[in-house]
């Protein structure tokens, strides 16, 4: 017999209710397959890929590694809820666009909201700092290269710097 | 909400929430316990989480100690005045997997899985860290090292669960040095944790995944403790400047372990690597 679960989550902003949920399914699971919302992906389902990455009361973690039920109550922000202010994509989202930093875009959702969470706590990071705050996010395609460009672009963005005088990615 | 997942919301409620649900695992940060239960290897019928547990969640210094409470995240420890505190320990957290996996995991769940490869557990072998418990019939301590009895083993009884960690805060160098095939998101093979407490005059040094449990390197620390110039040590550097004593550390070191062939490394490899990394940390501690 499998038991189940009924459990309310806050969802990008939204009351959203599981219910005949089993205990053992991740976040992801519940957000991908009961909620409705494909951003957060499934890959390894261990944490090492972190395309699954989204925010859990603000912080980030890997979905796949919340049990569903434990996160009753609790806010989860989800690449679909990353503020966007009037337009349709983030900033962040809109400089991996710009910068080439997506091709397969698999690993992309996650390491949108890795990024945004990142420049939410540190608006100037090092060079260093952004390497290691994408180092759980794993890409396979594009080296990394056009990714750390994007995330420095949205750095040079907030500040005003503007575009022209972003690192040229290498 | 219904259903057998448990949200306790204080320590009394969490043991109770044991006691009533014997079959219940107990979930903490969740990156060793939802790898198992994704993968299907683990069916749980029930779960308590301690993730709302207050109690659990923060740290406290009390007097020459820190208690750390068991949900204590690697983030948490890798920050602030607690790795000022226990350098050690925050170099080792933030060797752990990536900043989602410290963001999530914690230092009561590095204990209750017992993994040999465990990041935590060298640094707390070397502290002669204690582990407090609280269950059914009460509260009770237990070190470090006889806590972890096997590969994934403890002293835990069922309906019992750990509450925190108890360190030492000691004036002298701490290192914490791992191998493993890349920077982030890499289960060592080889762990070594040196604390030097310039006020006891004792070289520690704790060594993980190299044995089934983690172990402290006996011999190797009784051959430092008397070739330390602790008079000379003023400036808060354990000064070994000897490179023939720097040498023997490490040989002292290797002869602690008992290491095994795996998909990770071969054990005449971590032997190798324990005796370069017992090396490096007493030669940065000296520096």
């Amino acid at each position: 017999m499998s038991e189940t679960a009924a459990f309310r989550l806050r969802v990008n902003g939204t009351e959203r209710v599981v219910e005949g949920a089993w205990i053992g399914e991740s976040l992801l699971y519940v957000l991908r397959e009961r909620l409705g919302l494909p951003g957060a992906k499934n890959a390894c389902e261990q944490g090492e890929c972190g395309s699954c990455s989204v925010l859990l009361d603000g912080t980030l973690v890997c979905a796949c590694l919340v049990l569903g039920a434990s996160a009753a109550e609790r806010e989860v922000v989800t690449v679909e809820g990353l503020p966007n202010g009037s337009g349709e994509l983030t900033d962040v989202q809109q400089a991996f666009l710009d910068e080439g930093a997506v091709q397969c875009g698999f690993c992309t959702p996650g390491l949108i909201v890795t990024v945004h969470d990142l420049l939410e706590r540190n608006a100037a990071p090092s060079d260093l700092e952004l390497r290691e705050a994408i180092s759980g996010n794993l890409c396979r395609c594009t080296g990394y290269g056009r990714i750390l460009a994007a995330a420095q672009a949205v750095v040079a963005e907030r500040s005003g710097s503007g575009r022209s005088q972003r690192e040229t990615p290498s | 909400m219904s259903g057998p997942v448990l949200l306790p919301r204080s320590l009394d409620e969490a043991v109770a929430a044991l006691q009533e649900t014997p079959a219940a695992t107990i979930l903490a940060g969740g990156t060793d316990l939802m790898v198992a239960v994704n993968a299907g290897t683990h069916r749980p019928e029930a779960v308590v989480s301690l993730a709302r547990v207050p109690e659990l969640r923060s740290w406290r210094r009390d007097g020459d100690e820190v208690v750390l409470g068991a949900c204590l995240t690697y983030t948490e420890m890798e920050h602030g005045e607690l790795a000022s505190l226990v350098p050690a320990l925050c170099q080792a957290a933030r060797t752990v997997g990536s900043p989602q996996i410290r963001n999530a995991a914690t230092i009561g769940g590095n204990l209750g899985t017992a993994s040999p490869a465990g990041d935590t557990l060298p640094v707390l072998a070397a502290l002669d860290a204690v582990v407090e418990i609280r269950g059914p019939a009460g509260t009770r301590s237990v070190p470090v090292l006889e806590f972890v009895t096997g590969v994934k083993e403890t002293v835990l009884a069922p309906g019992e669960l750990v509450t925190a960690v108890r360190l030492p805060v000691l004036r002298g160098p701490q290192e914490f040095l791992k191998v493993g095939t890349r920077n982030a998101m890499v289960i060592s093979v080889v762990m070594a944790a040196l604390v030097v407490d310039l006020d006891g005059h004792t070289v520690r040094l704790g060594l993980g995944s190299v044995a089934p449990v983690p172990v402290r390197a006996r011999e190797a620390e009784a051959y430092a403790e008397a070739h330390v110039d602790w008079e000379g040590a003023g400036n808060g550097r354990a000064r070994i400047v000897d490179a023939a004593v720097v040498e023997r550390f490490g040989e002292l070191a290797a002869t602690a372990t008992a290491p095994i062939d795996d998909h990770r490394s071969t054990a005449a490899y971590r032997r190798h690597a324990v005796a370069v990394c017992a090396r490096r940390a007493i030669e940065r501690a000296s520096s």
